[in-house]
C-alpha cells in the first residue's frame, strides 16, 4: 500500500494521512461557507414566498385564531359592491372605489410622465450634447431619490394652492378640494419622469447606429430618424418602462396619503379627495383597528390586490420585452 | 419657372421646422423635471426660513410648533441606518457571491434573478405589512403577552421582547427585506467587475475558493459593493410607508435607549444594548405627522424637518460618491 502511495504522489514528503486530514478540515469549512451563502441566497425567494403566505392566509385561507378576510366577505361583494365602508356601522366592503382612486391617480401620474419622460429621453439619446447630458442625467437622480413624504408636501402646500386653485378654481369655476387627486397625481407623475426617462433611453439607446445612418443616408431629417425609426425600433423597451413607471405609481404610498385625503368614492373628478388602496392600509394602520378584526384582515386584501396587480403589470412588463424585442445583430 | 424646386425646398423648409419645434419640445421636457426640481428645494427652503434653527436639532416633538424639534427622529434614523447596514450587508453580499461565484448557471440563480426583478417591483407597502405580521407581531404566536429574552454578552445584558413590537430591530428588518434586492444587485455588479484573471492567479497559487473570494475578490469589489450599499441604504431612509405600517411612533418624547448626544454612548453604554429593542420614531414619520396636522405653523416645521432629511440623504450620497470617485482612480487592472 505505502508504496503504492508513494508511487502516485511522488512530491508528497509528508504523512499522507496528516494530509487528508487536513485536507478535509478545509474541505468542511468551504462546504460550510457555500451552504451559508446558499442560504443568503435563498432569503430572498423566501421574502417573496413570505409575502404570499402571509396575504393569502389572513386573506383567504386563514391558518391561525382569526377568521380570514374573504371567509367573511364574499369574493362578489369585494369585486362588485361600489361602498368602502369598513368604518361605518353598515360595513360595505366594494373594492372599486379604491380601485377607481388607484388609477385616477396612476392615470393622471402617467399622463404627465409618460410623455414628457419619453421626450426627455428622445432629447438625451438623440439630441443633447455628452456635456448636457453628464449635467442633466445626476440632476434626473436626485428627481428619483427625493423621498416620497417630501412629495407629499409639496403637492399639499404648493401644487393645491399655487398652481391647482388659481387655474383651476379662479379661472375655470371647478370646485377644488384642499385634497384632491389631480395634486397627487401630479407630483405622483414628477417622481415616476426620471423612471421612465432613464429606462426609455436605455431602450433607445440600444439601438444600433446603423438604422440611424441608414436613415439620413435616404435624406431623413434628424426628427425623421427620431421618430420614424429610431422609436418604432425601441418600442418594447419603451413599452416595459410605461409599464413599470405606472405600476410603481399604483404602489406609491406616501405623497397619495398625504394629498389626495381618505376619502373612498367611486368618482373620475380629478378635484376631489380619493382614496386609494395604499392610504387605506396607511389609515388603518395610524389608528387602533384591534388585530383579527375584519377591518384588520381588510388591510391583508387589499394588500393582495395591490400585489397582483404590480406583479402582473412587472410581468407584462418583462413579456413585452423579451417577447416584442427586435433583435440586431 | 423653377416651380418643383421651390416645392422640394419649402417642403425640406417645413421638415426642418418641425424637426427644430420637436428638438425644443424635447429639450423643454427634459428641463421640465430639473425645473420642478428646484422650485420644490426652493419651497422647501422658503418655507423652512427662520424653523431650522439649533433648538430644532436638539429638542423633542411638541405640542407648541414653536418648540418642536426633531431630536427624536433623527437619533430614530440614524439607529435604521446603523442595523438596516449591519443586517442588508452581510447578507446581499453572501447572496451576490453566491450567485455570482459559486452557482453562475444553476436552477436556484436563474429563479433568484427572476425573483430579484420581481421583489423589486413590490410596492414598499407590502413589505411594510409582511414586516408588522413577522417582525412586530410574528404572527401572533406569543399571545396577547410578549415575552422578554434576557441575554447576558458578558458586559452588557440585553432584554429582547417577543415578539419583537414597534421596536427599533423590527423596522430594520423589514428595511433590510426591501433593499436587499438592490443591494444584491449592486453586489453582483461589483464583482463581475472584479477580472476572472484575478481570481485564476490566486488559483494558481493553492488558494481554495473562499480564500481567493475572501482576501482577492472581496478586497477588489469592496468600494463597488460599498457604494451600492449606502445608495440603498439611502434610499431606505426615505421610506416612510413600511414605518409607518410597522407603527413607529409619532408623538415620541425620548430616543432609543435614551441616548441623546454621541457623550451618552460613553456615559449610557447600557442604553447601546436597550435601544435596538426600544420604540422610536424616523424622520420621515416625523415630517408626516408635522404635514397631518392641521395648524399650519407645522408646514413650516415640516420643511425644517424635510430639509434635515434632505442633508443626511446628501451626506449619505456624498459618501458613496467620494469612495466611488476615490477607489475609481487608485484600481489599475
Amino acid at each position: 500500500m505505502a508504496s503504492a502511495n508513494v508511487v502516485e504522489n511522488p512530491g508528497v514528503q509528508s504523512d499522507p494521512h496528516l494530509l487528508l486530514r487536513r485536507f478535509s478540515l478545509a474541505r468542511a469549512k468551504e462546504q460550510a461557507i457555500y451552504c451559508s451563502l446558499f442560504l443568503c441566497a435563498l432569503l430572498s425567494v423566501v421574502t417573496t414566498l413570505g409575502i404570499i403566505i402571509v396575504l393569502v392566509n389572513e386573506a383567504v385561507l386563514a391558518v391561525g385564531p382569526n377568521a380570514a378576510f374573504f371567509q367573511e366577505v364574499s369574493l362578489w361583494e369585494f369585486f362588485t359592491d361600489t361602498r368602502w365602508t369598513p368604518q361605518f356601522a353598515d360595513k360595505h366592503f366594494g373594492v372599486l372605489p379604491l380601485l377607481a382612486g388607484t388609477f385616477l391617480i396612476a392615470g393622471i401620474a402617467a399622463l404627465i410622465a409618460l410623455p414628457i419622460g419619453l421626450a426627455s429621453a428622445i432629447y438625451l439619446c438623440e439630441y443633447a450634447a455628452p456635456r448636457t447630458r453628464d449635467f442633466v442625467k445626476p440632476l434626473l437622480e436626485i428627481l428619483a431619490g427625493v423621498p416620497t413624504v417630501v412629495y407629499g408636501y409639496f403637492a399639499l402646500v404648493f401644487v393645491t394652492p399655487y398652481l391647482l386653485k388659481p387655474i383651476f378654481q379662479d379661472l375655470l369655476g371647478f370646485d377644488v378640494g384642499v385634497f384632491n387627486a389631480a395634486s397627487a397625481g401630479i407630483v405622483v407623475g414628477v417622481m415616476i419622469l426620471p423612471m421612465v426617462s432613464s429606462l426609455s433611453e436605455d431602450a433607445l439607446r440600444a439601438v444600433p447606429r446603423g438604422l440611424r445612418e441608414a436613415g439620413y443616408a435616404l435624406g431623413s431629417t434628424k426628427f425623421d430618424v427620431s421618430v420614424k425609426i429610431v422609436l418604432p425600433a425601441a418600442s418594447s423597451g419603451i413599452m416595459a418602462s410605461f409599464l413599470l413607471a405606472i405600476s410603481r405609481a399604483v404602489g406609491e404610498t406616501m405623497a397619495v396619503s398625504i394629498a389626495a385625503g381618505m376619502t373612498p368614492s367611486l368618482t373620475l373628478n380629478p378635484f376631489r379627495s380619493v382614496q386609494t388602496m395604499t392610504s387605506y392600509i396607511v389609515n388603518v394602520s395610524l389608528g387602533d383597528t384591534p388585530a383579527g378584526s375584519v377591518q384588520y384582515q381588510s388591510l391583508y386584501a387589499i394588500a393582495l390586490t395591490l400585489f397582483c396587480i404590480t406583479l402582473a403589470m412587472n410581468i407584462l412588463s418583462q413579456v413585452v420585452l423579451s417577447r416584442y424585442r427586435e433583435v440586431y445583430e | 419657372m423653377n416651380k418643383p424646386k421651390s416645392v422640394f425646398e419649402s417642403r425640406l423648409a417645413a421638415r426642418h421646422r418641425q424637426g427644430r419645434l420637436f428638438g425644443a419640445v424635447c429639450m423643454a421636457s427634459t428641463w421640465f423635471g430639473i425645473g420642478v426640481l428646484v422650485v420644490l428645494l426652493a419651497g422647501v427652503t422658503w418655507q423652512a426660513g427662520g424653523w431650522l434653527n439649533w433648538s430644532f436639532l436638539t429638542h423633542f416633538d411638541s405640542r407648541h410648533p414653536e418648540q418642536a424639534g426633531i431630536l427624536a427622529g433623527l437619533w430614530g434614523s440614524l439607529w435604521l441606518i446603523l442595523f438596516t447596514t449591519l443586517f442588508s450587508v452581510p447578507v446581499g453580499v453572501g447572496a451576490a457571491l453566491y450567485l455570482e461565484e459559486y452557482e453562475s448557471n444553476g436552477w436556484l440563480q436563474r429563479l433568484v434573478q427572476v425573483n430579484l426583478s420581481n421583489l423589486a417591483g413590490v410596492p414598499s407597502i407590502v413589505y411594510g405589512i409582511l414586516g408588522l405580521t413577522v417582525f412586530v407581531r410574528m404572527f401572533g404566536v406569543f399571545g396577547s403577552q410578549p415575552k422578554v429574552v434576557e441575554m447576558s454578552l458578558g458586559f452588557i445584558d440585553v432584554h429582547i421582547p417577543l415578539p419583537f413590537g414597534r421596536t427599533v430591530i423590527a423596522a430594520a428588518l423589514t428595511l433590510t427585506l426591501l433593499i436587499l434586492p438592490v443591494v444584491i444587485v449592486a453586489a453582483q455588479e461589483a464583482l463581475r467587475a472584479v477580472p476572472s484573471s484575478i481570481r485564476t492567479a490566486s488559483y494558481a497559487l493553492g488558494a481554495t475558493k473562499w480564500q481567493t473570494i475572501r482576501h482577492q475578490v472581496l478586497p477588489a469589489a469592496a468600494p463597488g459593493i460599498l457604494t451600492g450599499v449606502i445608495l440603498a441604504v439611502s434610499r431606505a431612509i426615505g421610506e416612510t410607508a413600511p414605518l409607518v405600517m410597522i407603527g413607529a411612533l409619532t408623538y415620541v418624547a425620548f430616543t432609543p435607549g435614551d441616548i441623546s448626544s454621541p457623550t451618552d454612548i460613553i456615559t449610557n453604554p447600557a442604553g447601546l444594548a436597550e435601544a435596538p429593542f426600544d420604540t422610536f420614531t424616523a424622520l420621515p414619520i416625523q415630517i408626516f405627522n408635522w404635514v397631518s396636522r392641521p395648524k399650519t405653523e407645522y408646514q413650516h416645521v415640516a420643511a425644517a424637518g424635510i430639509l434635515v432629511l434632505l442633508m443626511v440623504l446628501l451626506v449619505l450620497n456624498g459618501v458613496a460618491i467620494t469612495l466611488r470617485h476615490r477607489y475609481q482612480k487608485r484600481i489599475r487592472w
